[in-house]
């Protein structure tokens, strides 16, 4: 039976997220043919439609309001929940973002429907789509299925690729018009500590120091190495104890679970909560001085060496092979 | 200040996973206070501390709960709840739970709720909104920090790595990140007296529910664990040389650069 998917967009500083257009992949799977309507919330964002369109969008909605431009969970839900009530969609896809994970459970709530959260795969082919998602922070996995009313789910950035670009789609880009009433919760200040704006739980390319790095300092090759890849640093739960970094750095099973497509752990042991957080990335690269070390069982590729000798020469190696 | 904290009782980070029967294998493993909870204990009870008041932790599960809910006491909590749903409800989702959450809470006039942002074991992080959304009070995830005067509460949350400062008032539910603060111990002392300490049991009947109106919307069909690594390839030889090697392999083999 075709299904009528409502795909939530996202932007950050002006760019709509890579994980709206898998979002976007994720609701072609749920909707068996059915119709993909991208919806976009902020203060100026409809020049991000014909994006969606081209994305595999059939239809975008954007509510505009000024109560909008940061993210509130009273404010989306407000805006969402009128979308909602002018489509009535069979379905839902959010991206597992920060934003998603505040937002999606109180739509669900809201709606009394069941919410899959942190779906890496879809399987399509049966009856009903047949979600994956990692639990024990990927130490196993389960399929789950909708048993009762609205399909709704929350993608993992990086997992499910989105639909080719095709500019040469086309769809209608419409608005709608919401009344933002009182807000409960108002953000008074934002702190940007994010290196260059490339979130871990998107990242490509997560370079990670353990233990090893042995200083704050310690970190800067590895931030060197991140930033010429496009991608983030990230950190073992030792390395945050010991303050050589910010827990909003953290990987592991309290912490940030990834699956970027390249890993690079740099003095770091291998401790069973961190891979927990790690092991499903595509591929992994060990550098650490204990050739015993945890994290060589994992790896795709490993040298036995000091990181401050490696992650030096690795940058070098690199930066031949943008140049080339 | 009345606080109630969200509780669930999650294997120890610390343990291999293993599946008989189609379920994760729990014989013998060791059990604890999910890791997001555990801050959301202590938070509550340095909020006491500083505010009056009283802490009460509930926990939906099962008999076996009533460990980790004697640990909360022992770490300074003042009464615990257990929710016992054994008997009642064969299969649950976080549908199931919040709904049951918020069914207990509606009518005790909490002026703070807090919960972990996610359990490391479903890993969902659903049930904390969902609850706030059922007793229609606003709720602010994953705190770094959480300030109270009055009526008046200002946070700091992580979101991504940023941090946003949020201003919101009471009655408020929010979530523990990582970063809240460092857990305690139970006390010699502290274990002593949450033995005295009330340890209340109820079920759904006592909640006015019955299982109709808990029934799972979603339903697991199969658990599995993911297909094991090989072991990879440790590069030999000069160090220039594997460093060498190791970027024309991420070029060219693995094509990830």
């Amino acid at each position: 039976m075709t299904k009528k998917i409502i795909v939530l967009a996202e932007s950050r500083e002006g760019a709509l997220r890579n994980v709206s257009f898998e979002a976007i992949a994720a609701g072609k799977k749920i909707s068996d043919g059915g119709e993909i309507v991208s919806v976009l919330l902020g203060d100026d964002v409809s020049t991000h439609g014909q994006e969606l369109i081209a994305y595999g969008a059939d239809r975008v909605v954007t509510v505009q309001n000024e109560k909008l431009k940061q993210y509130s969970s009273d404010g989306y839900a407000q805006g969402l929940l009128a979308v909602l009530e002018s489509e009535n969609p069979d379905g839902l896809v959010f991206g597992h973002t920060a934003l998603g994970k505040d937002l999606a459970p109180r739509i669900a709530s809201k709606l009394g429907s069941g919410l899959i959260s942190d779906v890496t795969a879809i399987e399509e082919g049966g009856d009903e789509p047949v979600f994956v998602r990692p639990i024990y922070s990927g130490k196993a996995f389960e399929k789950k299925v909708v048993s009762d009313g609205l399909v709704f789910v929350t993608i993992r950035p990086n997992n499910i690729d989105p639909l080719p670009k095709e500019e040469s789609r086309s769809g209608e880009v419409t608005s709608l018009d919401v009344e933002i009433k009182d807000l409960r919760t108002i953000i008074k200040d934002v702190v940007r500590k994010a290196t260059d704006g490339v979130d871990l739980s998107e990242a490509k390319v997560i370079v990670a120091g353990g233990r090893g790095v042995k200083s704050e300092e310690g970190f800067e090759p590895l931030k060197e190495l991140a930033d010429l890849l496009g991608g983030a640093v990230g950190a073992s739960r030792g390395a945050c104890d010991a303050e050589y970094c910010d827990y909003s750095l953290q990987i592991g099973q309290t912490g940030k679970v990834v699956t970027p497509d390249l890993y690079i752990a740099c003095g770091l042991s291998g401790a069973i909560q961190h891979m927990a957080g790690m092991s499903n990335s595509k591929v992994i690269v060990a550098i650490n001085k204990d050739p015993e070390a945890n994290i060589f069982k994992v790896a795709d590729y490993g040298i036995v060496g000091d990181l401050f000798d490696v992650v030096p020469l690795l940058i070098e190696e690199f930066k031949k092979i943008k140049a080339s | 200040m009345n606080i109630y904290v969200l509780m669930k009782r999650t294997f120890d980070t610390e343990e291999r996973i293993s599946i008989s029967g189609g379920k994760i294998a729990d014989d013998g493993a060791e059990f604890i206070i999910n890791p997001y909870d555990e801050y959301a204990i202590e938070e509550a009870i340095q909020l006491k501390d500083a505010h009056g008041g009283e802490v009460t932790v509930v926990s939906v599960g099962s008999e076996e709960a009533e460990k980790q809910l004697r640990t909360a006491l022992a770490m300074g909590a003042d009464k615990a709840v257990l929710i016992n749903i054994e008997d009642d409800v064969e299969e649950s989702d976080q549908f199931t739970t919040a709904r049951i959450l918020a069914e207990y809470l509606k009518d005790k006039e909490a002026d703070l709720i807090i919960a972990g942002n996610v359990a490391i074991d479903g890993g969902s992080g659903q049930v904390g909104p969902r609850v706030a959304e059922q007793l229609n009070i606003p709720y602010v995830t994953t705190i770094t920090s959480i300030e109270i005067d009055g009526q008046t509460v200002t946070i700091v949350r992580d979101v991504e790595g940023d941090s946003e400062t949020i201003e919101t008032s009471l009655p408020l539910l929010v979530t523990a990140q990582q970063g809240l603060n460092d857990p305690r111990y139970p006390s010699l002392p502290g274990i002593m007296k949450a033995k005295k300490k009330p340890l209340d049991e109820i079920e759904l009947d006592d909640l006015d529910l019955d299982e109709d109106d808990v029934e799972p919307k979603t339903k697991t069909i199969d658990i599995y664990l993911p297909p094991k690594k090989e072991a990879g390839r440790i590069l030999e030889g000069e160090i220039d040389d594997q460093v060498k090697e190791l970027v024309q392999l991420l070029h060219k083999e693995a094509k990830v650069v």
